[in-house]
């Protein structure tokens, strides 16, 4: 295989071409050249076991590991409990991410045969895609130029935040609106129509197609043993160029920044994991972007954002605007998220302005986490409540009617 | 699906946030385990499991109550054998 | 003799049946604006209004079944729930079968509303608003001593207060929920999550 493979000895790279070896808008003919053939249903019975050994984690944003759905997903077949379907996700309402369209654009058959391999491994002839603009074209397109790709159905994601939340693309699929509903218990149980639903965001699609043709070994080759494989990062806010950058799993913050042509030195903070994620101040910088290495500072890599404050912005502001964002984003369906949300940004548009204090916030974060249909208000707590950690002596000054950003 | 143990399972009262409107009446019918937040919505008063809240024994009939007489049918308790005296 | 006792509690159970569908239609009313009464929690006010919802059931079963067996009313079986077929003053008579019938429907969607749905109840049970002015036409028409001076007068006084609790009903502050101050606050337009069929 013509697959980049990382230095087996000595220092480890930050940046490995795996999911974007074959090239950009790489077509059948190329993909098939770089990776090599997959025989879908050869490998179906022996992916579940690839999977737990790999130690794939979900690229979505939850971070669940991706062998206990799948395994799930066939258990509730096993228990006739429906058909399964198998979905894409590659809604990525998220606006500071772009790392699913740049798969969708560039490796398409990659997630097309995750998709497939995954169906094929719980027994599911329903496969959705499900994705916005323009990713769902090029997708669409990639799929016309295969015959195992034609029962495969598509359909586009609406742009807004939530839009990829679980329940809500089941929803969307069900009944054309996109917006979450209550749920007890899995989708893996009873999803789509009732029947066992297993979803995965597209990257998470595309290294399961990796792992079914090299298997979990050479996922591990890459990343630490506790964060393997790599996964890909969006870059944005304030570094020289907005990229997407495919990082081993582990990998300090500082040296994914430094990749992408930042001097981690002039940064104020970082917002790790986008607008439902945590403030990591440049203090805290090299630590790892991996479950593990962000618990500690009660954040977790998510769907691979990295947004960057450098030392001439405010953060107050720069959550005041999130939050803003994040209350107009709500479905307006679950009291607390619908009023909660927009009290929220006013209290940090107080701050941001000097005439409020912290309180407010901190009690209304703690009024809407957990109360709501979907985590759209838990993540916007978490995110406020990471915010008053990072940017505590900034409130303190903007109280003063000071702000702590300089000029250069 | 569900457990078949009297003693085991702790009961459950689920609240569909898309249905309820804050109404209150559940509120009125188990002081001891949810309030009123400034838009009317029920609040849990643990704070660990706000969607999902546990039941003593003591207060099984009480939401019972509570999941019958919401007017948005917003209340569902669980595990169902819980609902059989 | 035995007609004239079948008479007098047909009657009787009439009236207080008309009586008890006013107090439920207003309690009725109360209960959707999610607002309580004077030592009234809310959750009360909706078993109050089922409850006598189900005492009105009651008399009305009670008014129909003595009235079939008081042969001066010429009340067969059909007329219970078949409208405007019956012996004796056929378009009174009728309205009454008719606010049985929607009667039976605005109680059954309550009793099972878990099982139906809030939306398929709140389309039947809002036939209460014609269930009531039929009961009331028919008790005033079709009545003995229905256009008396005594019960036009309650009669006025009941529809008095239903006009006074449906006005209260369409009007801008009804729900209590609505009317919150924290509730009040102008809210941004939500994202449009509606998908586009792709071409």
């Amino acid at each position: 295989m013509t697959l980049e493979m990382p230095a087996p000895t000595g220092a480890r790279p930050v940046t490995v071409a795996r999911l974007l070896a074959a090239g950009p808008e790489a077509d059948l003919a190329r993909h098939l050249a770089c990776f090599g053939e997959l025989n879908t249903t050869d490998r179906a019975a022996g992916l579940a076991t690839q999977l737990e050994a790999s130690g794939l984690t979900g690229r979505g944003g939850a971070g669940f590991a991706a062998w206990r759905k799948l395994a799930a997903t066939a258990e509730s077949r096993r228990a006739l409990a429906g058909r399964p379907v198998v979905i894409a996700n590659g809604a990525e309402g998220e606006p500071l991410s772009n790392k699913d369209l740049i798969l969708l654009t560039h490796a398409p058959h990659l997630v097309l045969d995750g998709l497939l391999a995954t169906a094929a491994a719980v027994r599911a002839t329903t496969m959705y895609v499900y994705a916005s603009q323009p990713g769902l074209s090029h997708i669409r397109a990639a799929a016309a130029t295969r015959p195992d790709a034609a029962r495969i159905r598509f359909l586009e994601a609406p742009e807004a935040f939530i839009t990829g939340q679980a329940t809500a693309v089941v929803n969307a699929i069900e009944n054309g609106l996109a917006v979450p509903r209550d749920h007890t218990g899995h989708l893996t149980e009873r999803g789509l129509k009732k029947r066992p639903t297993l979803l995965h965001n597209v990257e998470t699609l595309a290294h399961i197609a990796l792992i079914a043709r090299y298997g979990a070994e050479w996922f591990r080759a890459a990343g630490t043993p506790d964060d393997p494989g790599t996964r890909l990062v969006t870059l944005s806010g304030d570094v020289p160029q907005p990229q997407v950058l495919e990082v081993a799993g582990g990998a300090p913050l500082t040296d994914i920044l430094r990749a992408a042509g930042t001097d981690p030195a002039r940064l104020r903070a970082v917002l790790v994991g986008g607008y439902h994620g945590t403030w990591v101040t440049q203090d805290q910088l090299d630590a790892p972007l991996s479950p593990a290495g962000l618990a500690n500072l009660g954040g977790h890599p998510g769907a691979g954002i990295l947004h960057a404050l450098d030392r001439t912005r405010c953060g107050i502001t720069a959550t005041a605007d999130i939050l803003d964002y994040l209350a107009g984003q709500s479905a307006r369906q679950c009291g607390p998220c619908r009023f909660g949300l927009p009290a929220l940004a006013e209290a940090w548009r107080g701050m941001a302005s000097g005439s409020g204090q912290h309180t407010p916030a901190i009690r209304l974060a703690d009024s809407v986490d957990g109360r709501g249909a979907c985590a759209h208000p838990d993540g916007t707590a978490r995110l406020s409540r990471s915010a008053l950690r990072a940017f505590a002596d900034d409130i303190r000054q903007h109280a003063h009617g000071n702000c702590l950003r300089t000029s250069r | 699906m569900g457990q078949n143990t009297t003693a085991g399972a702790p009961a459950r009262l689920h609240i569909d946030w898309t249905r309820c409107d804050g109404r209150g009446l559940c509120i009125e019918l188990l002081p001891e385990l949810l309030e009123r937040d400034e838009w009317g919505y029920p609040a849990a008063r643990s704070r660990s499991a706000r969607s999902d809240i546990p039941i003593p024994p003591e207060l099984i009939g009480a939401a019972r109550d509570a999941t019958a007489l919401c007017p948005l049918l917003a209340l569902t308790l669980s595990p169902a054998e819980e609902l059989t005296p | 003799m035995f007609d004239d006792a079948m008479w007098a509690f047909g009657r009787a159970s009439g009236i207080i049946a008309m009586l008890l569908l006013t107090v439920s239609v207003l309690l009725g009313i109360v209960t959707r604006s999610g607002r309580p009464l004077p030592g009234l929690p809310r959750f009360s006010v909706s078993v109050v209004h089922r409850n006598v919802s189900l005492m009105s059931a009651v008399f009305l079963v009670l008014h129909i079944s003595t009235l079939l067996l008081d042969s001066y009313a010429k009340l067969n079986l059909t007329d219970i729930l078949v409208p405007f077929l019956g012996a004796d003053k056929p378009l009174w008579l009728g309205l009454g079968t008719v606010a049985f019938d929607l009667f039976l429907a605005v109680a059954v969607t309550g009793l099972l509303h878990h099982r139906i749905g809030t939306r398929a109840f709140r389309a039947v049970h809002w036939l209460a608003y014609a269930m009531w002015p039929f009961a009331l036409l028919h008790g005033v028409f079709d009545g003995t001593g229905g256009t008396s001076a005594w019960f036009l007068l309650g009669a006025g006084t009941a529809l008095a207060a239903v006009i006074a609790a449906v006005i209260w009903r369409i009007s801008a502050g009804f729900m209590e929920t609505a009317s919150l101050p924290s509730r009040r606050r102008a809210e941004a337009p939500a994202p449009d999550f509606q998908l586009r069929r792709t071409s």
